[in-house]
């Protein structure tokens, strides 16, 4: 499975890519296929803030509702309106739809998360219950 | 279809359409008798206001709005047609009886805005299934107005939340084990608590250690289901319950499953403070879009100052009456008094099968279930091996390598004559089957269900794509979930 090194991981299947304070989310290759067709995204507004490990949108499938959970704390700068109409980007090309942009209050948060490899192996597990 | 089965066959049901697409300008079922009363000019009395036009609104015939409703009905799949294994929602028979009584015509004809005087017969009925359910449960005291299971969790956890208050802090949290109804997280949060996930053990059990250590001051109460919703039957309740008390911390038990405890064991006796229950699943009143529900709610005496007013209680002259002067209580959480018509069929269920009758009810639907679970274990994977008791999860992994989910074989069941089992659910198994069959299935009904259930495990082998396409016998075929999700169309509109 290709999961960018450059990214970081959560146990609930966000990812987050950093550049510097700005940092892009979205939700994992593996998130999409467990959760199915998506139908809708609820994402927060744009200035609202976020805090690590709380939730901060949900995303809907044919299957189930899903809460998004934040990878660090911040405050929202931009999010991807595409995916109001065309939900279906993510379950084309989950690791490209991103959902927020952040400016991230403490990068260092960033270490407590899960490096590629480490989430490979996470979900290894998951799929093997 | 490979084996044929020998419960369902194909049979000529008529089409139908909406009633809207059969009307004809000037049709009515009605005729109305001449005015007996002077004539109103409505034009003058609405003014702008009055409206000659009704829009489309369907104008069709008596017989055609009978056939209409009664050829609907012929597309439904009920109870009373067959098996309906639909896992944690105890799909039992609605016994006649029931609504024999319930169509009484003082009770049917009861109106809740009769004074006390004349109602004494109702609030007998209310006073004597409270008493009921409090010697069943095992707790000390009973409000009946919650509508639903879901509504009762949200009753018991303001009460919680009332008691921890009145204790100078409410406090935070509401642990909840991973295995749980997806309405027990929902309603913590209603109520303002932050929810915290227990990890189940490798048997899908309360994690005792992991729970020791999760409590604190901090948590408000444990939303407990018991037996889990695996079926599995928490052999530890006695322990959490004193380490949920130890700390201050209450314990909610989720009474969906009660119906594998009743006359058996009681959640009063093994440390519940606080529990709702089904009347809709354990005391067989209609479920589903029939119902209504009921979902009681019953605590133990520290308590019952929080309960919901008014509460019945009998005057020193032995009459019956609503006591509104609880100042401690979260209040009214329903119009009236509850659901009563539902509380006439449960307590009449109660009294038609008297206490050995209960248990013999729980000991069927416990056999019943290990019945099916012997039946179809190594055909389907069973990931917990702890013995079952109303219920049984297997999960789709041995038919995953032909690519088949649990989904697509609850749709082919479909065409076997039955109402799928309970998909993907409970979270805590991938690819979940979740079937109960109550103790309502005679073995021949149950041998039809494993017949069906084995017949299309071979299919899977041997043609999965056509599982993949199933249902194929039903009306319509494979829904597009996923259209309907994106593109829905909501409302029906005339062709111009």
């Amino acid at each position: 499975m290709p999961y960018p090194t450059d990214f970081r991981y959560t146990k609930e299947h966000e990812w987050i890519k950093t550049d510097g304070k700005n940092a892009t989310v979205g939700i994992t290759v593996y998130a999409q296929e467990s959760l199915g067709d998506i139908v809708f995204v609820e994402l927060p507004k744009v200035g609202s803030e976020i805090t690590a490990g709380k939730t901060f949108g949900t995303v809907e499938s044919v299957k189930a509702v899903s809460d998004l959970y934040a990878p660090a704390s911040g405050t929202v700068t931009e999010i991807n309106g595409e995916l109001a109409t065309a939900p279906e980007k993510i379950n084309k090309d989950a690791h490209s739809a991103w959902m927020i942009k952040v400016t991230l209050k403490n990068p260092a948060e960033l270490n407590s998360l899960l490096s590629a490899a480490d989430y490979e192996k996470f979900i290894a597990e998951e799929a093997g219950h | 279809m490979k084996h044929m089965t020998r419960k369902a066959t194909r049979h000529v049901n008529q089409n139908e359409g909406l009633i809207f697409e059969k009307s004809s300008a000037g049709k009515a079922a009605w005729k109305l008798p001449p005015l007996d009363v002077p004539e109103v000019d409505t034009a003058k009395l609405l003014g702008a206001a009055e409206r000659k036009d009704l829009g489309n609104m369907p104008e069709v015939s008596e017989i055609e709005i009978i056939r209409h409703f009664t050829r609907l009905s012929t597309w439904n799949y009920a109870i009373d047609l067959g098996m309906y294994p639909l896992g944690s929602c105890t799909m039992k028979y609605n016994p006649r009886v029931n609504e024999v009584v319930a169509r009484l015509d003082g009770l049917a004809n009861g109106h809740p805005y009769q004074p006390e005087k004349i109602s004494q017969g109702a609030l007998r009925i209310l006073k004597t299934l409270s008493d009921c359910l409090i010697e069943i449960t095992g707790m000390d005291a009973i409000t009946l107005q919650p509508a639903a299971g879901a509504h009762g969790e949200l009753t018991g956890l303001l009460i919680v939340r009332a008691y921890h208050q009145a204790k100078g802090n409410p406090r935070k949290k509401v642990l909840i084990p991973d295995s749980a109804h997806g309405t027990n997280p929902a309603t913590a949060a209603m109520v303002g608590y932050s929810v915290e996930n227990l990890k189940s053990n490798p048997k899908g059990m309360v994690d005792v250690a992991a729970l020791a250590a999760q409590m604190d001051e901090d948590v408000a109460a444990l939303m407990l289901t018991n037996p889990n919703t695996l079926g599995v039957f928490e052999q530890e309740i006695n322990k959490i319950a004193e380490i949920m008390h130890a700390k201050g911390g209450l314990l909610y038990m989720d009474g969906a499953n009660m119906n594998a405890l009743v006359g058996k064991v009681r959640p009063g006796d093994f440390g519940v403070d606080v529990m709702h229950l089904n009347l809709h699943k354990t005391f067989s009143t209609p479920h589903g879009g029939g119902g209504p529900g009921s979902g009681p709610v019953a605590v133990k005496q520290t308590l019952e100052p929080f309960l919901p007013k008014p509460v019945v209680i009998t005057k020193p002259d032995g009459t019956l009456a609503f006591e509104y002067n609880r100042p401690m209580s979260v209040g009214r959480v329903r119009a009236f008094y509850g659901n009563f018509g539902m509380f006439v069929r449960a307590l009449a269920y109660i009294l038609a099968n008297g206490p050995d009758g209960l248990r013999q009810t729980t000991e069927d639907a416990v056999l019943n279930t290990n019945y099916i679970r012997k039946g179809l274990d190594g055909i389907y994977d069973l990931p917990y091996s702890t013995p079952t008791m109303h219920e049984v999860v297997f999960s789709d992994k041995l038919q995953q390598k032909k690519g088949v989910k649990t989904g697509d074989i609850a749709k082919r069941l479909i065409d076997y004559g039955f109402h799928p089992y309970t998909v993907s659910f409970p979270l805590i198994v991938h690819g979940a089957l979740m079937i109960e069959p109550t103790e309502s299935e005679s073995k021949e009904e149950m041998d039809l269900f494993i017949e069906a259930m084995k017949s299309i495990a071979e299919e899977v082998q041997e043609d999965p794509q056509m599982v993949l396409d199933a249902p194929h016998s039903t009306r319509v075929s494979r829904l597009d979930e996923v259209a309907a999700a994106r593109k829905p169309v909501l409302r029906w509109k005339p062709a111009s």
